[in-house]
């Protein structure tokens, strides 16, 4: 008997569309549920108030502004750095053996797990340059984490401006800071923003490399400086699910919900920026 | 007075552009650094123990007396619920990746992508949570053992988190086959489905090889979900249903009881550097394969 090209090709499209569901439909039912499970938990108290008897009762304030302090942190250090990487790849870099060693750190960089970032930051920062487990050293380690995805990022955003407009400018007796400065970087902008809230985003999210750095088990204050310990959202609920016993189900669900908020509400700036500017670009 | 202000601008420029130099060797200054501190701490462990020790070495006691420092048990934690985790997502993945960039409608399409982009974003922390709330308990229930935490929960967790990689590039490699290599197989009489399978996969092969690898180094180098649902036992795993420990969780979860300059100490920073050139070869296979395809 003959196969049939047809019922092959329904058939194997099936198990393609089948797949997929696989993959999208959990993702929906994990948001769903965390919703479900902590909204219960979600008040002004639990937002706003210190937390109490061994994080059993109270809020979750310090993790929400440990957190906070560590992506203010985090961009302070990271973009700036990233942006100015990205502009030397695109505009500077010639064709030779330096831009292939920097490309190749890139992408290792961007590989190096989550924890092996949390040890160099642990050897660098907290330990040879004395910082401390600090705010300082979280930023830092976070920061050099999320630079590989700013700078490829970045550097996709300026690859597509066209080449023509730095050969305008260029033409019109503008210098090469000037040109990059005024016609290149404005088209670019929505690309390196929408790389920038990405990049920032999975640091908000990154629990290992803040475990010897900077997260602090239980603080119930504020930090006064950068050279203080923080509570962060990731590690918290880490520490409320994994470490203390009998912390209510609804505070654990209320947490992950609060962390998960965050984040996505950062992914959700980053699409609805790319989106805008895919409607703008003339060109 | 004009030529006072050309001169700040010009040293202005200056500047900028030496700043501009220097950012772009920032990344292979970290890349150094990370090298040097991790093996600054991490080569002293071989003063207490032999490479051979070290690595393949059965039993990972490091805070007995004396300790031993055999990380065997934790490389097989990797490897298992690593092997694991690829035999799942792996198919699943490319399978996904061709449906999104061949077969759905352009409208599904961009509900399907945002839908992978949104897994990719939620942290792993949460997802360790939710496996540990929902998939441990049915895992222990469905085969009937007596934890839940074992390596294949932990695969099933990482395959999923290893997944919005796989489609994400994968798809990128199946849209960069031309156009032409498809309608000429249709022109051929071929159905769409022949296209995809003899033509448009085979072209795209390096770029999905890529996505693979690119997958699988997430899956080696995922810390905290691990930590949280395959139960950190550090002892040499006889199946996939029992509690392993793997080579991040043991750093994550040992780090902060060590004493600075402890052997103990040491050795956690030498697992790292085991980490490090892992990742490094597998990013390196995956640089090699998607330049492949551009040449």
């Amino acid at each position: 008997m003959k196969r049939n090209p047809y019922r092959t090709q329904k058939i194997a499209f099936a198990i393609l569309f089948a797949s997929t569901v696989l993959i999208v439909l959990p993702v929906g039912f994990i948001i769903i549920f965390i919703i479900q499970n902590g909204w219960k938990a979600i008040s002004w108290e639990f937002l706003t108030a210190m937390p109490k008897m061994g994080m059993r009762a109270g809020g979750i304030f310090p993790a929400i502004v440990g957190t906070l302090y560590l992506v203010f942190g985090t961009m302070i250090f990271s973009i700036p750095l990233g942006i100015l990487s990205a502009i030397y790849l695109t505009e500077y870099a010639k064709d030779n053996g330096l831009t292939r060693l920097v490309k190749l750190a890139i992408i290792n960089l961007a590989g190096v797990p989550s924890v092996v970032y949390g040890l160099f930051g642990l050897g660098v920062f907290v330990l040879f340059l004395k910082f401390g487990a600090s705010i300082l050293a979280g930023s830092l380690t976070l920061a050099i984490m999320v630079l590989p995805i700013i700078i490829t990022t970045s550097k996709e955003a300026l690859d597509s401006v066209p080449q023509s407009f730095r050969e305008v400018s260029l033409s019109l007796g503008a210098t090469k800071w000037q040109t990059i400065r005024y016609s290149v970087l404005p088209h670019a902008l929505p690309g390196i923003l929408t790389g920038v809230i990405l990049g920032i985003s999975r640091a908000a999210g990154e629990t290992a490399p803040i475990l010897f750095t900077v997260a602090a088990f239980y603080l119930p204050k504020l930090p006064n400086s950068i050279f203080e310990q923080v509570m962060a959202l990731p590690y918290h609920l880490y520490v409320i699910s994994t470490q203390v016993p009998n912390v209510k189900i609804e505070t654990r669900y209320g947490t992950a919900l609060v962390l998960l908020v965050l984040v996505l509400t950062m992914n959700l700036m980053a699409i609805i920026v790319r989106s805008h500017f895919r409607k703008m670009k003339k060109w | 007075m004009l030529r006072r202000q050309i001169t700040l601008k010009a040293i202005k420029e200056f500047i900028i552009e030496k700043a501009i130099y220097l950012s772009g060797l920032t990344s292979i200054i970290i890349v150094l650094l990370i090298f040097i501190f991790l093996a600054k701490e991490g080569f002293a462990i071989f003063k207490t123990a032999s490479i051979k020790e070290f690595l393949f070495g059965e039993k990972w006691y490091p805070i007995s007396t004396p300790p031993k420092f055999g990380i065997l048990p934790l490389i097989l934690g990797s490897f298992y619920v690593t092997i694991g985790a690829a035999l799942i997502s792996v198919p699943i993945g490319i399978a996904s990746a061709v449906y999104i960039a061949e077969v759905a409608p352009p409208r599904t399409k961009e509900i399907l992508k945002s839908g992978i982009e949104l897994l990719a974003a939620i942290p792993s922390v949460v997802l360790g949570f939710i496996g540990m709330m929902t998939l441990v308990p049915f895992v222990k229930k469905v085969f009937h053992i007596p934890t839940g935490l074992t390596a294949f929960s932990g695969a099933v967790m990482l395959a999923f988190m290893a997944m919005p990689t796989i489609v994400s590039i994968a798809e990128d490699a199946l849209n960069a086959v031309p156009r032409k290599y498809k309608e000429a197989a249709l022109a051929l009489g071929a159905t769409r489905w022949q296209a995809i399978w003899r033509v448009v996969l085979r072209a795209a092969s390096s770029g999905i090889m890529a996505a693979v690898m690119l997958g699988i180094g997430r899956v080696v180098g995922e810390t905290m979900a691990v930590m949280m649902i395959t139960g950190n036992a550090a002892k040499i795993p006889h199946s996939i249903f029992e509690p392993v420990r793997t080579l991040t969780a043991t750093i994550a979860a040992e780090m902060g009881e060590t004493v600075q300059g402890s052997d103990h100490y040491y050795a956690l920073f030498a697992i790292g550097i085991v980490l490090f050139f892992i990742t490094f070869i597998i990013n390196l296979i995956a640089d090699f394969a998607l330049h492949r395809r551009k040449t």
